[in-house]
């Protein structure tokens, strides 16, 4: 369904663009119909211009994106399939309007000539989907509705287009620990009608219990990618070692990240071009050379 | 015993009435200990930190006392409070960026601070404790826009710190971090209590797991009142509050799939708290309540050191 091959995005910083900064390197995967990838690293990873990019927020340096083969064109027809759902539902929404006018917004642009009621009937059904109470958030105003409320009725607006492909960016980080969940349950379910998504956190364990693969980001470039049992039971790489090591858990002491002091598919990682810097250590686990790139110094 | 909340109350003045946010809460923290404080947002964990330093003006002291070493703090006095805040009780905020004074170095910013405290600054003094969260010394002569988050986080922990107060309140000071720093701070904020450099603290967040790590005593909050106070080891393996079973049971674990073991949220809202609903305020959302409910639970220790306001525990 998606389709990135060794994307690359450089800014231009300085007083007259003199500098460049390298926010994403040469990053290639792919995600299927009907599959959660999880994006995973910390803050200036690169993480959220690459879902920026395949929502043609901004434009790619080098390399290609593609959605169902075909590159990312903004425009009316494009954000018919793709849809992106951000961090912060409270500025998603006009507060002096009902919520529920994102629907009606919707219609306005993209389905024009269906009737009313249809329509009515059209959004019901999407707010059920989404396993929200019509009854309870139709005609509220932002204001009297949760975090996860709002956040839920954004995934349904993107449900009433001909949704493909949904760009998750730190959807959950801003809501409660006992509603995010109900979020997360709707995008494992909203799989099985084969609806892609890229779910972009920095948060281990949520994308850990939401991915069928999972990509692990370091400074713009990928470190490690793979099945998420795979690259959560059996990290390869030192980078991803320790971010698992630090993560906090409810019923065990926090873990010291064992040292790697050489990279065991170093010979592997001779050919840079062709996989783009990874190894396949096992089918469809991806790693990078631990040797190249130097991230047992302090990155805090 | 280091602080002892008794009963208080804390409302917030709005045009449409006063905001319950903080409605009888008693609570201790002996010498040494570390309280973790965490609760939904609106719970008011953050209303009681601040109560604890400094109430903004739309706060109102409506009853309850604070007594830390023996003595009550005066914390409707604004004034009063002066000679406590800084020697006798610190805070870290949550965004330290705007805690830092950006036209200043760090070094000199220091230096000024203390002298507006009639104290001198001991730069040996500074210069270890910086070497014990892990900063180079360098970072005096820095300005605040040059250090990273975790840096500048762990540069307003030594400030605070500095006259060594008996109570440190950490209010979120890890939400806005990665979880690397996130441990590096954490771990900086254990060291602090094994080293005496402060008493007691109470460590204020959102994140349970978190929390489990660093606190002696985990406590949870709900609507402006305590659900359940605990070590943090039987907080986290038997806790008794409806409450927070389902919220320990809405956290993920890293290894956790949703094809494994399907985490469940909790349906509905929190009570407005403009005029909270009379008895349990987490009855509208309790999957065992019933019609006992509508009678305030009292706050009752069902095993030493685990208090619960619960009916049903």
């Amino acid at each position: 369904m998606l389709t990135l091959d060794n994307v690359t995005k450089t800014y231009r910083t300085g007083a007259l663009g003199g500098k460049a900064v390298t926010a994403v390197d040469r990053v290639s995967f792919d995600v299927r119909a009907g599959e959660v990838v999880s994006l995973i690293g910390e803050s200036g990873s690169g993480k959220s211009t690459i879902g920026r990019m395949i929502l043609g927020l901004t434009p790619v340096t080098g390399g290609s994106i593609t959605v169902a083969g075909t590159p990312v064109r903004p425009g009316r027809a494009y954000y018919r399939s793709v849809q992106g759902v951000f961090q912060d539902p409270f500025s998603c929404y006009n507060p002096i309007f009902k919520a529920d006018r994102v629907f009606r917004l919707i219609k306005e642009t993209y389905h024009p000539a269906v009737p009313e009621d249809e329509w009515a009937e059209r959004v019901r059904a999407a707010v059920c989907d989404v396993r929200l109470n019509p009854g309870e958030v139709l005609g509220k105003y932002p204001h009297q509705l949760s975090g996860g409320q709002l956040q839920r009725m954004l995934i349904a607006r993107a449900l009433l287009l001909d949704l493909k492909l949904l760009v998750a960016d730190e959807i959950t980080s801003m809501l409660d620990a006992s509603t995010r969940v109900d979020v997360l349950n709707l995008l494992a379910d909203l799989k099985a009608r084969g609806l892609a998504v890229l779910y972009v956190t920095h948060d281990l364990a949520l994308g850990a219990y939401l991915a069928e693969r999972t990509v692990v980001l370091w400074r713009g470039a990928v470190v490690e990618r793979g099945p998420t049992e795979q690259v959560f039971g059996d990290p390869l790489h030192p980078y991803t070692r320790r971010l698992l090591a630090a993560v906090p858990r409810l019923h065990a002491p926090w873990e010291e990240a064992p040292e790697v002091r050489s990279c065991l598919y170093h010979d592997k990682h001779h050919d840079m071009g062709a996989t783009g810097g990874l190894a396949e250590a096992t089918p469809g686990h991806f790693v990078a050379c631990a040797r190249l790139s130097d991230c047992q110094g302090d990155v805090s | 015993m280091s602080l002892t909340v008794t009963d208080l109350r804390v409302f917030y003045r709005t045009l449409r009435g006063e905001v319950r946010a903080l409605d009888g809460v008693s609570f201790a923290v002996a010498d040494g200990e570390i309280l973790g404080l965490a609760g939904e947002s609106g719970c008011g964990k953050t209303t009681l930190g601040k109560s604890l330093i400094r109430l903004d003006g739309r706060m109102r002291h409506a009853g309850g006392t604070v007594e830390l070493d023996g003595r009550e703090l005066p914390i409707a006095d604004d004034r009063a409070m002066n000679a406590f805040r800084f020697r006798e009780v610190a805070l870290v905020p949550q965004y330290s960026m705007s805690a830092l004074n950006p036209t200043r170095k760090i070094g000199r910013m220091v230096g000024e601070l203390l002298r507006s405290r009639g104290e001198t600054l001991d730069r040996a003094k500074l210069g270890s404790r910086l070497d014990q969260v892990g900063l180079p010394r360098e970072v005096l002569d820095r300005y605040p826009i040059e250090l990273s988050g975790g840096m500048k986080q762990r540069v307003v922990m030594v400030i605070s710190t500095l006259l060594d107060p008996s109570l440190l309140i950490a209010d979120e000071i890890t939400s806005a971090l990665d979880v690397s720093t996130q441990k590096a701070v954490a771990r900086a904020l254990l060291g602090f209590r094994d080293a005496g450099h402060v008493r007691s603290m109470v460590f204020i967040t959102h994140d349970l797991a978190l929390t489990s790590r660093i606190a002696d005593t985990i406590m949870v909050m709900y609507a402006g009142r305590l659900a359940e106070k605990a070590p943090a080891k039987v907080m986290t393996e038997q806790p008794r509050h409806p409450y927070t079973r389902m919220l320990v049971n809405a956290l993920p674990e890293v290894g956790a799939r949703h094809t494994g073991r399907r985490l469940t949220g909790i349906a509905g809202s929190p009570p407005s708290l403009l005029d909270p609903p009379p008895g349990c305020r987490f009855r509208g959302r309790c999957p065992l309540a019933d019609d006992g409910c509508a009678e305030q639970p009292p706050v009752a220790e069902v095993a030493p050191g685990h208090h619960v306001a619960c009916w049903k525990a």
